[in-house]
């Protein structure tokens, strides 16, 4: 069985638009029947082509044929950041090179980042589902997109752009910062929707009312937010601030990007991609399926992409699954906004951090104490992040010159690793807590967006 | 002739300073001079003490940063051009200078947060100089 995925916008008897109406409202029979075909088809691409997963299934006796349905699969064996790191860069590939069209990657546990790769059809597909997205919040042909989201191995900004394009709004690949062009380009050009982090979104709103700008002088009506967590109270703020709906979009690099979940009008969590990802919730610490609505980690298994098969991946962040169809007519399942992780792992202006990378350099510089502190916090709506190292004495030279070399030198190192700007704070030695067993690294003072 | 100079490494944090100076003063070490510098979050101080290993062994043992180094201490003639005709001679042989501060301890510059509440707080206990005093020094 295959569906036909129409590409031209449909509206329903509502008003409300679809990029991929047969898909979007699959039956769910229809739609768990596909999901298994599908599924079959990735398990036979992972064990064919990666060395990895075909190791993995033997293992466990498994044949890709075998699954016949969603039963079998919490059989099979999970994914996680470290196997990606493990097979840096491109051990996790199911194409030869010549095949694969684009290569994105984010931040990983240690200093290599984790990729993914696209072949053309990949690409396709991930069109569609940002188109799909788009078409959700109501953007149609004639809409002007200013996409803020950073352009370059994120996947937000070239992600958004493509779905852009195969949409057919005009896209405005505008990337993130300047706050003063961005304000100015929304008015001047009448950019009817925007696209960008929730905690920009809100910079965007404060500096807009700076400056006098009332809600009603921004064209918006809509924007696209995500890549960090955020709460409803921000979304009422981000809409009062705007003048939009604010609508909350899901993925992860690992899943290819954005459009593996996204929001349609009556903000009611984010539809997955059900199509194209098969999703789960597992208890973090048995690994076992939890019942629908009950809070877990999100679990995901690619069911088309030819690249980069990923099995049962780990995304460590929890949330609940919505079964119960949405007023909006798509029949797929919902995902809530995630409310937390189950690692450790700190998302710093849409970037994610893990202490161990901040651990892994201070541990590289061999004067350095063992003792340090990631202390996080938000000023405005921008989070800030600083190191507190202490000043022993291998360190402490007698100038205060040596001292500005030493914390230049740290932030340079962690910006190296991390790409992210933090501020190490110097300390006298013993005042930074010491705790019996595991010493509390991090001290998160931001309050939910 | 070298003298040795403690460098002690100090948070911003209310009362540091005085610390410093109580464990001292209860050791009997006296301090000929000092000189602090300070960044937004912490600071160094710089002493010339009578007994600098023993200060050193005392700071370190109540949990300071320190470090020992060489310095020059000179006696500089107290009219106009004195502290020149140093300067000149380094200057003209091509040795630079980090930083340099006086040790004639007796009259000590204190830049504070809040002027006049130390003022109203000091003044009848210690001898405040006025502008005039100073200049008549």
């Amino acid at each position: 069985m295959s569906v036909v995925a129409e590409e031209h916008l449909t509206k329903d008897a509502a008003g409300g638009l679809y990029w991929q109406p047969a898909a979007e409202t699959l039956p769910a029979a229809k739609l768990g029947e596909l999901q298994i075909e599908r599924l079959r088809a990735t398990l036979q691409n992972a064990y064919d082509n990666i060395p990895f997963y075909r190791k993995k299934l033997d293992e466990l006796g498994i044949k890709p044929d075998g699954v016949t349905c969603h039963g079998d699969v919490a059989d099979l064996p999970f994914t996680t950041k470290i196997d990606l790191r493990d097979h840096y860069p491109f051990g996790m590939f199911a194409r030869p090179r010549d095949q694969v069209v684009r290569v994105h990657a984010s931040s990983g546990t240690t200093g290599n980042p984790t990729t993914v790769g696209y072949t053309r059809g990949d690409l396709d597909v991930w069109a569609d589902l940002i188109a799909r997205t788009l078409a959700a919040g109501g953007v149609a042909p004639g809409d002007l997109l200013q996409n803020a989201f950073g352009y370059g191995l994120f996947t937000g900004g070239l992600g958004l752009h493509l779905g852009a394009e195969r949409l057919g709004c005009t896209v405005v690949p505008i990337s993130g910062g300047n706050t003063e062009r961005q304000l100015k380009i929304m008015r001047d050009f009448g950019a009817t929707a925007l696209s960008c982090t929730p905690s920009y979104a809100m910079y965007l709103a404060d500096a807009a009312r700076d400056r006098g700008l009332r809600p009603e002088d921004l064209p918006l009506r809509v924007g696209f937010h995500g890549a960090e967590p955020w709460t409803n109270e921000l979304r009422v703020q981000i809409e009062a601030g705007l003048g939009e709906h604010a609508l909350d979009i899901y993925g992860l690099s690992e899943m290819g990007g954005p459009g593996v979940g996204y929001e349609c009008l009556c903000k009611a969590g984010m539809h997955v991609s059900e199509d194209h990802y098969l999703a789960e919730i597992i208890d973090p610490e048995t690994l076992r399926p939890v019942p629908y609505g009950e809070v877990g980690e999100l679990v995901f298994t690619t069911l088309s992409r030819a690249a980069q098969p990923l099995i049962r991946y780990r995304t460590r962040d929890l949330c609940t699954l919505i079964a119960e169809p949405c007023a909006c007519g798509r029949t797929s399942m919902r995902m809530s906004k995630p409310i937390g992780r189950s690692d450790d792992m700190l998302i710093i202006r849409g970037v994610n951090v893990f202490p161990s990378q901040i651990e892994e350099v201070l541990m590289s510089i061999p004067s350095i104490e063992p003792h340090y502190q990631i202390v996080v916090d938000r000023k405005g709506y921008l989070d800030i992040i600083e190191v507190w190292v202490e000043v022993g004495e291998d360190i402490f030279a007698e100038t205060m010159g040596d001292l500005e070399r030493f914390q230049r030198g740290v932030q340079a190192q962690i910006y190296n690793v991390l790409n992210i700007q933090c501020a190490v704070k110097l300390k006298e030695p013993k005042t930074i807590q010491r705790s019996e067993g595991k010493a509390v690294r991090v001290i998160d003072k931001r309050k939910a967006l | 002739m070298k003298v040795t100079q403690l460098t002690v490494f100090l948070e911003n944090r209310s009362g540091r300073l005085a610390e410093v100076a109580d464990i001292l003063g209860q050791a009997g070490i006296n301090i000929r001079g000092f000189s602090t510098t300070e960044a937004a979050e912490y600071g160094i101080v710089r002493l010339i003490l009578t007994d600098p290993e023993r200060g050193r062994t005392l700071l370190h043992e109540a949990g300071f940063t320190t470090h020992f180094s060489q310095v020059l201490c000179v006696k500089v003639e107290d009219e106009p051009g004195g502290l020149a005709a140093v300067l000149d001679q380094l200057a003209e042989a091509g040795v630079s200078i980090d930083y340099l501060y006086s040790i004639s301890f007796w009259n000590i510059c204190f830049a504070v947060r809040d002027i006049d509440r130390a003022v109203e707080l000091l003044d009848g206990k210690v001898t405040l100089l006025s502008d005039e005093e100073v200049r008549a020094l």
